[in-house]
């Protein structure tokens, strides 16, 4: 799949260069005709680079998916986890609700905006430590609990031990986390994120379960109790036979994909970048296209009195030609009004073929 | 500490919890030596439909807070539509409280895959996904690791043991939105879009994933499944009640002797658990708690014997939930708590619906001017009719769990916001936190 030479935007070149193929792999874990569901993944991917989603980052996941950057920005900028500026090396996250708060998470937090003289969201001058006060860690039998690059690094944290632990990461030196893996920085942290193994030698095997997740299972092997009547040979009560037509799954994209070379991901990035980087013409055409899936999911969305709703199985405007037509047949709108998948063709279908054929009409 | 009465002990129902103890329980050849993959040999011998109503049959309701039956939710499904069908299960922990679908998937991995797989198989789906919390990366770690695994052993991929069944199960990390836990926030996100709730209906069940229909289930619901189909569903009705059958995870957090996780029949009571739990901190008295999480109104000292099961804490006027009991005593303010909680549900609110993402804007400001003591009369009423006017005016429960906390406080507690605006209690915020407050 790398051999092929992609264009990308001049803003988005210097990161395809090096995250193009591992891009390419996280598509293809999702359905064709479907690539829009590995953005959250990409977004992490481009902070393995840059610690950050930049505008770079952002042109080149909307490259490399065949979306516009507002589209990206739009979903860059409503996770917590995406980040608006360069990091550190190290992502310290103290949980400040309600339970962490009263249990010390607050005096926690107020030590190290102190000692490290940054505040939320910011990042110490010697480019090692991002502090950020955190919503519910799922840890709260640990109350209050403090995380670095969001494993769990201290339990029933106090304003002492938070300090010490900041100002080991600061010399990099990397203490052992009891219920995480070693220690990595944000950026190959990032790597995990975007879907891919945690590949170290022994990371996956690191952590063992505190004594709080094991209070109530210990309690009952220590009383010996356990559940009777557990027998895994109890037999299913059976109605007809296990293997008829109707027991059989409809397979989905990856499989009905005919030939996913010319189709797959890759083809699709070839021809969005080169609409990237096409006339202004093109671009007016492309802002005031009614096949763009966020302006069609805007339509409608804000439907007036007269747009019958969305469960009214309305048809959609027919689009003018036939591939098109035969895409919004498959895909009727969801619930929300919104189109029934994220791209404006079938899995099946030619379908690069046919948006470069739109666009090369405007040209 | 006094040691648990031998009755109490008794509710201890350790199932979905049991392979913790087994330190290698989340690699593929341990696991296989405790029962795992049992579940799905025995499962690919049967029809579908007899897996469906082996889940009607035991009882099974979901585990994510809401209590839905999950076999009528996998009957839901629309069989011989020639649409492929989507599973897609809910790991994105995150209602504050809740810690107990972050360690079954760290420490017991392959149960959820082998759910996953039993699952998938009974509403025919040929593509499952693992929507993770991004923050739970041990987690992920862990399970991504698990998939591998299963892959490798031919539990996952094309022709699952020879059935002809095929399924691909894809983790998916999530990026820091507390509102992807909700179930069609979590589709819109998984397809790549700002998790933002959807109008219902069309229900998942019809239109969800790539509007084809899909089953949204929650972690500990899906993990059930393989003991069931192992156990049966008669021995699963053996534990809890007649209409909350099987065990439940409940997670004990704040001023209690020993917090953690505490599995048993659901039904149990707070009294009950707080005796495992070895009781309350020394020198802490019961004064609030949440029955299952932040979204849920708040329970008090009178509410000890609940049956914390979805009926006997919905009869006590709140919602079972996650059953994440946030355990809260006479040292803490109610006042604040709830301030806290709103500063995370105004951080958390996507901002599609108006009443939330206003209200809460505004009910937090409300908060920071009661605690620093700058509050008057008009700002209890101004924080009823504000939460009033979220709860129910909102796509999703984000809105009414906002709402929630607010209400409750406002109905056992009114004594303490009374205390602040009278000067009895000393402002715990400073005054430069008001801008914009008046």
């Amino acid at each position: 799949m790398t051999d092929t030479t992609v264009d990308f935007s001049p803003a988005a070149a210097p990161l395809a260069a090096e995250l193009l193929e591992p891009a390419l792999e996280i598509i293809a874990r999702y359905p064709a005709g479907r690539e829009r569901s590995a953005l959250l993944p990409l977004l992490h991917l481009v902070q393995t680079r840059e610690g950050f989603v930049s505008p770079a980052g952002v042109a080149f996941c909307a490259d490399v998916l065949g979306i516009n950057k507002a589209q990206v920005g739009a979903v860059a900028t409503f996770y917590t986890m995406y980040k608006r500026k360069p990091t550190g090396d190290y992502l310290v996250s103290v949980c400040t609700n309600t339970l962490c708060n009263v249990m010390g998470g607050q005096e926690v937090y107020d030590e190290l905006v102190e000692h490290l003289g940054v505040g939320h969201d910011e990042t110490t001058a010697d480019g090692k430590i991002t502090l950020e006060h955190a919503e519910c860690l799922a840890a709260c039998d640990y109350a209050p609990v403090v995380t670095v690059n969001y494993d769990y690094a201290i339990d029933q944290a106090t304003p002492a031990g938070a300090v010490e632990l900041a100002e080991q990461l600061r010399r990099d030196e990397r203490p052992v986390l009891p219920r995480g893996a070693r220690i990595c920085t944000l950026k190959e942290m990032q790597h995990q994120l975007a879907g891919f193994n945690d590949e170290r030698e022994g990371a996956v095997a690191d952590g063992r379960p505190g004594a709080p997740t094991l209070r109530g299972v210990t309690l009952a092997q220590e009383h010996g109790i356990a559940v009777a009547g557990f027998n895994t040979d109890t037999p299913i009560t059976t109605t007809k036979p296990a293997r008829d037509e109707g027991a059989k799954a409809v397979p989905d994209g990856k499989v009905q994909r005919p030939a996913p070379e010319k189709t797959g991901p890759l083809a699709k990035a070839v021809t969005a970048v080169k609409a990237a980087v096409g006339a202004v013409a093109e671009k007016t055409h492309r802002a005031g296209d009614v096949k763009d899936p966020e302006s069609r999911t805007a339509e409608q969305r804000n439907v007036d009195a007269k747009t019958p709703g969305p469960g009214s199985q309305q048809p959609t405007p027919q689009p003018e030609n036939a591939a098109e037509a035969a895409g919004v047949a498959k895909n009727q709108p969801a619930g929300d009004g919104k189109p029934a998948g994220d791209t404006e063709r079938p899995a099946s279908a030619p379908a690069d073929t046919t948006k470069n054929s739109g666009q090369g009409e405007t040209k | 500490m006094t040691q648990p009465s031998r009755e109490v002990l008794q509710k201890l129902t350790p199932v979905l919890t049991k392979r913790w103890l087994s330190p290698d329980a989340w690699k593929i050849d341990t696991y296989e030596r405790l029962d795992g993959y049992l579940a799905v040999k025995k499962a690919l011998e049967v029809h579908p439909d007899d897996l469906i109503q082996l889940i009607k049959d035991s009882g099974l309701r979901g585990r994510g807070g809401a209590g839905f039956p999950t076999g009528l939710k996998w009957g839901f499904i629309p069989q011989g539509d020639g649409k492929p069908h989507y599973l897609v299960i809910n790991a994105d922990e995150g209602e504050p409280g809740t810690c107990k679908d972050l360690p079954l998937m760290t420490w017991d991995p392959h149960s959820l895959v082998e759910g996953a797989i039993i699952a998938a198989y009974a509403i025919r789906a040929a593509r499952a996904y693992i929507y993770i919390r991004g923050e739970a990366v041990h987690a992920a770690r862990r399970l991504r690791n698990a998939v591998k695994e299963a892959y490798a052993k031919g539990y996952l991929g094309e022709n699952i043991l020879g059935s002809g069944f095929d399924l691909d199960l894809v983790v998916h990390s999530g990026a820091g939105a507390y509102i992807c836990g909700e179930e069609t926030a979590l589709l819109d996100s998984l397809e790549g879009f700002r998790g933002q709730p959807r109008l219902r209906p069309p229900f998942p069940a019809v239109a969800g994933l790539y509007a084809s229909p899909t089953v949204v289930n929650n972690v500990g619901t899906i993990a059930s499944v393989p003991y069931i189909v192992l156990g049966g569903a008669d021995w699963w009705k053996s534990m809890g009640t007649e209409k909350s059958s099987g065990p439940m995870i409940y997670s004990l957090s704040g001023r209690v002797a020993n917090p953690g996780q505490y599995e048993c029949g659901l039904g149990i009571t707070l009294r009950e658990l707080l005796e495992l739990a070895g009781g309350m901190k020394p020198g802490h008295t019961l004064k609030f708690w949440t029955p299952g999480g932040s979204s849920t109104p708040l329970l008090t000292a009178e509410h000890i014997d609940t049956p914390m099961d979805f009926e006997g804490v919905a009869a006590a006027g709140s919602i079972l939930g996650t059953t994440a009991m946030q355990i809260f005593s006479d040292q803490d303010c109610p006042v604040y708590a709830t301030w806290r909680w709103l500063e995370f549900y105004h951080h958390e609110s996507c901002g599609k619906c108006t009443p939330c993402r206003e209200g809460n804007y505004w009910m937090v400001r409300t908060y920071r001017r009661i605690l620093s003591g700058e509050g008057t009369y008009q700002d209890l009423d101004t924080l009823q009719d504000t939460a009033d006017n979220i709860f129910g005016r909102a796509f999703c429960g984000l809105g009414d769990g906002a709402a929630t906390p607010v209400v409750s406080t406002l109905k056992w507690f009114r004594q303490d916001y009374l205390d602040y605006i009278e000067g009895r209690t000393a402002p715990r915020l400073s005054a430069k936190t008001l801008v914009g407050a008046h």
